[in-house]
Protein backbone atom coordinates (compact mmCIF):
# COMPACT_ATOMS: atom_id res chain seq x y z
CA UNK A 1 0.00 0.00 0.00
CA UNK A 2 1.48 3.37 -0.96
CA UNK A 3 1.50 6.40 1.32
CA UNK A 4 -1.14 8.15 -0.78
CA UNK A 5 -3.48 5.17 -0.72
CA UNK A 6 -6.78 6.50 0.66
CA UNK A 7 -7.82 3.17 2.14
CA UNK A 8 -7.47 2.67 5.89
CA UNK A 9 -4.76 0.26 7.02
CA UNK A 10 -5.91 -3.32 6.73
CA UNK A 11 -5.58 -4.04 10.43
CA UNK A 12 -9.03 -5.62 10.73
CA UNK A 13 -9.77 -7.25 7.39
CA UNK A 14 -12.47 -9.40 9.01
CA UNK A 15 -14.47 -10.21 5.89
CA UNK A 16 -11.36 -11.10 3.89
CA UNK A 17 -9.93 -13.05 6.81
CA UNK A 18 -13.16 -15.06 7.05
CA UNK A 19 -12.88 -15.90 3.34
CA UNK A 20 -9.25 -16.92 3.72
CA UNK A 21 -9.98 -19.13 6.74
CA UNK A 22 -12.84 -20.79 4.85
CA UNK A 23 -10.43 -21.51 1.99
CA UNK A 24 -7.99 -23.24 4.32
CA UNK A 25 -10.73 -25.10 6.20
CA UNK A 26 -12.74 -26.07 3.14
CA UNK A 27 -9.65 -27.50 1.45
CA UNK A 28 -8.98 -29.76 4.41
CA UNK A 29 -12.66 -30.60 4.89
CA UNK A 30 -13.32 -31.56 1.29
CA UNK A 31 -10.06 -33.49 0.80
CA UNK A 32 -10.53 -35.12 4.21
CA UNK A 33 -13.99 -36.29 3.22
CA UNK A 34 -12.78 -37.50 -0.18
CA UNK A 35 -10.03 -39.56 1.47
CA UNK A 36 -12.48 -40.96 4.01
CA UNK A 37 -14.47 -42.39 1.09
CA UNK A 38 -11.70 -45.02 0.79
CA UNK A 39 -12.29 -46.27 4.33
CA UNK A 40 -12.87 -50.02 4.08
CA UNK A 41 -12.32 -50.20 0.31
CA UNK A 42 -8.66 -49.21 -0.29
CA UNK A 43 -6.58 -51.70 -2.29
CA UNK A 44 -4.64 -52.90 0.79
CA UNK A 45 -5.44 -52.87 4.50
CA UNK A 46 -2.27 -50.90 5.29
CA UNK A 47 -3.10 -48.21 2.71
CA UNK A 48 -6.68 -48.13 3.96
CA UNK A 49 -5.55 -47.27 7.48
CA UNK A 50 -2.93 -44.77 6.30
CA UNK A 51 -5.50 -43.02 4.10
CA UNK A 52 -8.04 -42.86 6.92
CA UNK A 53 -5.34 -41.44 9.23
CA UNK A 54 -4.66 -38.69 6.72
CA UNK A 55 -8.37 -37.98 6.42
CA UNK A 56 -8.63 -37.64 10.20
CA UNK A 57 -5.64 -35.29 10.31
CA UNK A 58 -7.35 -33.09 7.72
CA UNK A 59 -10.71 -33.11 9.51
CA UNK A 60 -8.89 -32.13 12.72
CA UNK A 61 -7.32 -29.20 10.89
CA UNK A 62 -10.75 -28.29 9.54
CA UNK A 63 -12.07 -27.91 13.08
CA UNK A 64 -9.34 -25.39 13.81
CA UNK A 65 -9.66 -23.38 10.58
CA UNK A 66 -13.44 -23.28 10.49
CA UNK A 67 -13.55 -22.72 14.26
CA UNK A 68 -11.47 -19.58 13.80
CA UNK A 69 -13.52 -18.62 10.72
CA UNK A 70 -16.73 -18.82 12.75
CA UNK A 71 -15.16 -16.78 15.55
CA UNK A 72 -13.97 -14.17 13.04
CA UNK A 73 -17.38 -13.98 11.42
CA UNK A 74 -19.03 -13.40 14.80
CA UNK A 75 -22.48 -14.36 13.52
CA UNK A 76 -23.11 -17.10 16.04
CA UNK A 77 -22.22 -19.91 13.66
CA UNK A 78 -19.95 -22.77 14.72
CA UNK A 79 -17.37 -24.78 12.75
CA UNK A 80 -19.99 -27.53 12.47
CA UNK A 81 -22.54 -25.07 11.08
CA UNK A 82 -20.08 -23.93 8.45
CA UNK A 83 -19.18 -27.49 7.47
CA UNK A 84 -22.63 -29.00 7.48
CA UNK A 85 -25.10 -26.29 6.49
CA UNK A 86 -23.43 -24.25 3.75
CA UNK A 87 -24.29 -25.14 0.17
CA UNK A 88 -21.79 -25.69 -2.64
CA UNK A 89 -21.57 -22.05 -3.74
CA UNK A 90 -20.47 -21.01 -0.24
CA UNK A 91 -17.57 -23.46 -0.22
CA UNK A 92 -14.14 -21.96 -0.86
CA UNK A 93 -12.04 -25.06 -1.53
CA UNK A 94 -9.81 -25.53 -4.56
CA UNK A 95 -11.35 -27.39 -7.49
CA UNK A 96 -8.51 -29.92 -7.23
CA UNK A 97 -9.57 -31.36 -3.88
CA UNK A 98 -13.23 -31.84 -4.83
CA UNK A 99 -12.36 -34.00 -7.84
CA UNK A 100 -13.63 -37.57 -7.40
CA UNK A 101 -11.26 -40.25 -6.13
CA UNK A 102 -11.15 -42.29 -9.35
CA UNK A 103 -8.72 -45.19 -8.90
CA UNK A 104 -6.18 -45.24 -6.07
CA UNK A 105 -3.55 -43.76 -8.38
CA UNK A 106 -5.67 -40.72 -9.12
CA UNK A 107 -6.40 -40.27 -5.41
CA UNK A 108 -2.67 -40.35 -4.68
CA UNK A 109 -1.83 -37.93 -7.48
CA UNK A 110 -4.48 -35.48 -6.23
CA UNK A 111 -3.03 -35.68 -2.70
CA UNK A 112 0.53 -35.34 -4.01
CA UNK A 113 -0.20 -32.13 -5.94
CA UNK A 114 -2.14 -30.66 -3.02
CA UNK A 115 0.19 -31.83 -0.22
CA UNK A 116 3.22 -30.17 -1.84
CA UNK A 117 1.32 -26.87 -1.91
CA UNK A 118 -0.25 -27.37 1.52
CA UNK A 119 3.13 -27.93 3.14
CA UNK A 120 4.65 -24.77 1.61
CA UNK A 121 1.59 -22.72 2.55
CA UNK A 122 1.57 -23.93 6.17
CA UNK A 123 5.32 -23.41 6.56
CA UNK A 124 4.83 -19.77 5.64
CA UNK A 125 1.68 -19.44 7.74
CA UNK A 126 3.67 -20.41 10.83
CA UNK A 127 5.17 -16.91 10.40
CA UNK A 128 1.76 -15.24 10.02
CA UNK A 129 1.21 -11.85 11.63
CA UNK A 130 -2.00 -13.26 13.11
CA UNK A 131 -0.88 -15.42 16.05
CA UNK A 132 -4.04 -17.57 15.84
CA UNK A 133 -3.28 -18.44 12.23
CA UNK A 134 0.37 -19.11 13.09
CA UNK A 135 -0.65 -21.45 15.92
CA UNK A 136 -2.96 -23.52 13.72
CA UNK A 137 -0.29 -23.72 11.01
CA UNK A 138 2.35 -24.83 13.51
CA UNK A 139 0.16 -27.72 14.61
CA UNK A 140 -0.93 -28.72 11.09
CA UNK A 141 2.45 -28.47 9.35
CA UNK A 142 3.86 -31.52 11.16
CA UNK A 143 0.98 -33.67 9.98
CA UNK A 144 1.13 -32.29 6.47
CA UNK A 145 4.90 -32.79 6.17
CA UNK A 146 4.19 -36.50 6.69
CA UNK A 147 1.33 -36.46 4.16
CA UNK A 148 3.60 -34.81 1.58
CA UNK A 149 6.45 -37.30 2.13
CA UNK A 150 4.10 -40.25 1.93
CA UNK A 151 2.22 -39.18 -1.19
CA UNK A 152 5.47 -38.24 -3.00
CA UNK A 153 7.02 -41.60 -2.14
CA UNK A 154 3.99 -43.50 -3.43
CA UNK A 155 3.84 -41.43 -6.62
CA UNK A 156 7.47 -42.45 -7.29
CA UNK A 157 6.83 -46.10 -6.41
CA UNK A 158 3.79 -46.36 -8.68
CA UNK A 159 5.00 -44.04 -11.44
CA UNK A 160 8.30 -45.92 -11.67
CA UNK A 161 6.54 -49.24 -11.07
CA UNK A 162 4.90 -51.65 -13.45
CA UNK A 163 3.58 -50.77 -16.88
CA UNK A 164 0.07 -50.84 -15.42
CA UNK A 165 0.83 -48.55 -12.46
CA UNK A 166 2.88 -46.16 -14.61
CA UNK A 167 0.00 -45.84 -17.08
CA UNK A 168 -2.48 -45.11 -14.31
CA UNK A 169 -0.27 -42.48 -12.69
CA UNK A 170 0.41 -40.74 -16.01
CA UNK A 171 -3.34 -40.70 -16.76
CA UNK A 172 -3.99 -39.25 -13.29
CA UNK A 173 -1.37 -36.54 -13.80
CA UNK A 174 -2.74 -35.62 -17.25
CA UNK A 175 -6.23 -35.34 -15.79
CA UNK A 176 -5.39 -33.39 -12.63
CA UNK A 177 -2.60 -31.08 -13.81
CA UNK A 178 -5.03 -28.40 -15.13
CA UNK A 179 -6.48 -28.17 -11.61
CA UNK A 180 -3.11 -27.38 -9.99
CA UNK A 181 -2.81 -23.81 -11.31
CA UNK A 182 -5.62 -22.53 -9.10
CA UNK A 183 -3.44 -23.09 -6.02
CA UNK A 184 -0.85 -20.62 -7.29
CA UNK A 185 -3.04 -17.80 -8.65
CA UNK A 186 -3.66 -14.61 -6.62
CA UNK A 187 -6.98 -12.82 -6.26
CA UNK A 188 -8.27 -9.87 -4.20
CA UNK A 189 -8.62 -11.92 -1.01
CA UNK A 190 -5.06 -13.22 -1.34
CA UNK A 191 -3.73 -9.71 -1.86
CA UNK A 192 -5.63 -8.42 1.18
CA UNK A 193 -4.16 -11.23 3.29
CA UNK A 194 -0.65 -10.52 2.02
CA UNK A 195 -1.00 -6.79 2.67
CA UNK A 196 -2.18 -7.49 6.22
CA UNK A 197 0.81 -9.81 6.76
CA UNK A 198 -1.47 -12.75 7.47
CA UNK A 199 -0.66 -15.06 4.56
CA UNK A 200 1.76 -15.26 1.62
CA UNK A 201 0.62 -14.61 -1.93
CA UNK A 202 -0.11 -17.95 -3.61
CA UNK A 203 2.06 -16.84 -6.54
CA UNK A 204 5.02 -16.67 -4.14
CA UNK A 205 4.66 -20.44 -3.67
CA UNK A 206 4.73 -21.18 -7.39
CA UNK A 207 8.49 -21.59 -7.85
CA UNK A 208 9.19 -23.83 -4.87
CA UNK A 209 6.04 -25.84 -5.62
CA UNK A 210 6.99 -26.39 -9.27
CA UNK A 211 10.51 -27.35 -8.29
CA UNK A 212 9.53 -29.93 -5.69
CA UNK A 213 6.71 -31.38 -7.77
CA UNK A 214 8.77 -31.65 -10.96
CA UNK A 215 11.66 -33.26 -9.09
CA UNK A 216 9.38 -35.96 -7.74
CA UNK A 217 7.58 -36.48 -11.05
CA UNK A 218 10.93 -36.90 -12.82
CA UNK A 219 11.93 -39.57 -10.29
CA UNK A 220 8.54 -41.16 -10.95
CA UNK A 221 9.35 -41.25 -14.71
CA UNK A 222 6.16 -39.27 -15.36
CA UNK A 223 5.78 -36.54 -17.99
CA UNK A 224 4.36 -33.18 -16.93
CA UNK A 225 1.67 -32.12 -19.41
CA UNK A 226 2.42 -29.05 -21.50
CA UNK A 227 0.21 -25.99 -21.48
CA UNK A 228 -0.60 -23.55 -18.72
CA UNK A 229 -4.39 -23.81 -18.78
CA UNK A 230 -5.79 -23.81 -15.25
CA UNK A 231 -9.38 -24.33 -14.15
CA UNK A 232 -10.56 -21.56 -11.82
CA UNK A 233 -13.57 -20.95 -9.66
CA UNK A 234 -13.15 -23.14 -6.58
CA UNK A 235 -11.55 -20.88 -4.01
CA UNK A 236 -13.85 -17.95 -4.84
CA UNK A 237 -16.86 -20.25 -5.08
CA UNK A 238 -17.78 -18.94 -8.53
CA UNK A 239 -17.65 -22.19 -10.43
CA UNK A 240 -17.38 -25.39 -8.43
CA UNK A 241 -17.52 -28.62 -10.42
CA UNK A 242 -20.70 -30.68 -10.20
CA UNK A 243 -18.81 -33.19 -8.04
CA UNK A 244 -18.85 -30.95 -4.97
CA UNK A 245 -22.66 -30.89 -4.74
CA UNK A 246 -22.82 -34.68 -4.91
CA UNK A 247 -20.19 -34.98 -2.21
CA UNK A 248 -21.97 -32.51 0.08
CA UNK A 249 -25.25 -34.39 -0.38
CA UNK A 250 -23.61 -37.41 1.22
CA UNK A 251 -21.49 -35.54 3.76
CA UNK A 252 -24.23 -33.20 5.01
CA UNK A 253 -27.19 -35.56 4.82
CA UNK A 254 -27.49 -36.30 8.53
CA UNK A 255 -27.34 -32.67 9.68
CA UNK A 256 -29.74 -31.67 6.92
CA UNK A 257 -32.27 -34.38 7.83
CA UNK A 258 -31.85 -34.09 11.61
CA UNK A 259 -30.57 -30.54 12.32
CA UNK A 260 -28.42 -30.32 15.42
CA UNK A 261 -28.28 -34.11 15.90
CA UNK A 262 -25.45 -35.18 18.25
CA UNK A 263 -23.96 -38.44 19.39
CA UNK B 1 11.71 -51.42 -10.20
CA UNK B 2 9.63 -54.22 -11.62
CA UNK B 3 10.96 -56.93 -9.29
CA UNK B 4 8.57 -56.38 -6.40
CA UNK B 5 4.99 -57.59 -6.38
CA UNK B 6 2.53 -55.09 -7.75
CA UNK B 7 -0.26 -53.69 -5.66
CA UNK B 8 -3.23 -56.07 -5.45
CA UNK B 9 -5.39 -54.92 -8.31
CA UNK B 10 -9.10 -55.13 -8.86
CA UNK B 11 -10.73 -58.53 -9.20
CA UNK B 12 -8.28 -60.80 -11.03
CA UNK B 13 -9.89 -62.53 -14.01
CA UNK B 14 -9.01 -66.02 -12.80
CA UNK B 15 -10.15 -65.40 -9.23
CA UNK B 16 -8.03 -65.04 -6.13
CA UNK B 17 -5.14 -67.25 -7.22
CA UNK B 18 -3.85 -64.60 -9.64
CA UNK B 19 -3.44 -62.11 -6.82
CA UNK B 20 0.12 -61.46 -5.65
CA UNK B 21 0.52 -60.55 -2.00
CA UNK B 22 3.15 -58.20 -0.60
CA UNK B 23 5.62 -59.90 1.77
CA UNK B 24 4.85 -60.04 5.48
CA UNK B 25 6.76 -57.95 8.05
CA UNK B 26 6.87 -58.19 11.84
CA UNK B 27 6.61 -54.90 13.69
CA UNK B 28 8.39 -54.02 16.95
CA UNK B 29 7.68 -50.80 18.82
CA UNK B 30 9.65 -49.20 21.62
CA UNK B 31 7.14 -47.51 23.87
CA UNK B 32 7.41 -44.29 25.85
CA UNK B 33 8.52 -46.28 28.90
CA UNK B 34 11.21 -48.93 28.84
CA UNK B 35 14.19 -49.61 26.65
CA UNK B 36 13.05 -52.66 24.69
CA UNK B 37 11.22 -52.96 21.40
CA UNK B 38 8.20 -55.23 21.75
CA UNK B 39 6.45 -57.22 19.07
CA UNK B 40 3.10 -55.61 18.34
CA UNK B 41 1.92 -57.37 15.19
CA UNK B 42 2.56 -57.78 11.51
CA UNK B 43 1.63 -56.20 8.18
CA UNK B 44 2.12 -56.55 4.44
CA UNK B 45 4.33 -54.14 2.52
CA UNK B 46 6.32 -54.17 -0.74
CA UNK B 47 9.61 -53.05 0.86
CA UNK B 48 11.22 -52.02 4.15
CA UNK B 49 10.62 -48.31 3.66
CA UNK B 50 6.92 -48.82 3.00
CA UNK B 51 6.71 -51.31 5.89
CA UNK B 52 8.09 -48.64 8.21
CA UNK B 53 5.50 -46.10 7.04
CA UNK B 54 2.69 -48.61 7.33
CA UNK B 55 3.83 -49.56 10.83
CA UNK B 56 3.71 -45.90 11.81
CA UNK B 57 0.18 -45.59 10.48
CA UNK B 58 -1.16 -48.91 11.75
CA UNK B 59 0.55 -49.25 15.14
CA UNK B 60 1.45 -45.80 16.50
CA UNK B 61 -1.78 -43.87 15.94
CA UNK B 62 -2.30 -43.38 19.66
CA UNK B 63 1.22 -42.29 20.40
CA UNK B 64 2.30 -45.76 21.44
CA UNK B 65 5.90 -45.52 20.34
CA UNK B 66 9.12 -43.59 20.05
CA UNK B 67 10.94 -46.08 17.79
CA UNK B 68 9.94 -48.75 15.27
CA UNK B 69 11.70 -51.85 13.95
CA UNK B 70 10.36 -53.82 11.00
CA UNK B 71 11.72 -57.27 10.17
CA UNK B 72 10.82 -59.54 7.24
CA UNK B 73 8.80 -62.37 8.77
CA UNK B 74 10.74 -64.97 6.75
CA UNK B 75 13.90 -63.89 8.59
CA UNK B 76 12.50 -65.06 11.90
CA UNK B 77 13.36 -68.58 13.08
CA UNK B 78 10.77 -69.81 15.54
CA UNK B 79 10.84 -72.66 18.06
CA UNK B 80 8.42 -75.47 17.34
CA UNK B 81 5.37 -75.59 19.64
CA UNK B 82 5.58 -79.44 19.60
CA UNK B 83 8.99 -79.25 21.31
CA UNK B 84 7.68 -77.06 24.09
CA UNK B 85 8.30 -79.72 26.78
CA UNK B 86 12.01 -80.37 26.24
CA UNK B 87 12.60 -76.70 25.48
CA UNK B 88 11.04 -75.11 28.52
CA UNK B 89 10.03 -77.61 31.19
CA UNK B 90 13.57 -78.11 32.56
CA UNK B 91 13.52 -74.50 33.73
CA UNK B 92 10.60 -75.25 36.06
CA UNK B 93 11.18 -75.14 39.82
CA UNK B 94 14.64 -73.60 39.62
CA UNK B 95 13.85 -70.45 41.53
CA UNK B 96 17.52 -69.96 42.38
CA UNK B 97 17.99 -68.89 38.78
CA UNK B 98 15.88 -65.80 39.35
CA UNK B 99 18.10 -62.88 40.33
CA UNK B 100 15.57 -61.69 42.89
CA UNK B 101 17.96 -62.20 45.82
CA UNK B 102 20.34 -59.47 44.74
CA UNK B 103 20.27 -55.70 45.10
CA UNK B 104 21.01 -54.03 41.77
CA UNK B 105 23.58 -51.22 42.16
CA UNK B 106 22.33 -47.83 41.00
CA UNK B 107 25.30 -47.54 38.63
CA UNK B 108 23.89 -50.33 36.48
CA UNK B 109 21.10 -48.05 35.26
CA UNK B 110 18.07 -49.35 33.40
CA UNK B 111 17.81 -53.13 33.18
Amino acid sequence: MSATDPRPPASQPAAELFEFLCRMGDNTLVLGHRLSEWCGTAPALEEDIATANTALDLIGQTQMWLGLAAETEGAGRSADDLAMTRDAWDFRNLLLVEQPNGDFGRTLMRSFLFDAWHRLMLERLTLSGDPRVAAIAAKAVKEVAYHADRSAELVVALGDGTEESHGRMQAALDRLWPYAGEMLADDAIDRAMAEAGIAPLPSALADPWEESVRTTLTRATLTVPEGAFAHRGGKDGARHSEHLGHMLTTMQWLQRAYPGARW
Amino acid sequence: MSDHASQPGPEAPEGRTARREWPLWEVFIRGQHGMSHRHVGSLHAPDAERAMRAARDVYTRRHEGVSIWVVPSVQITASAPSEKGPMFDPADSKTYRHPTFFDIPDDVGAM
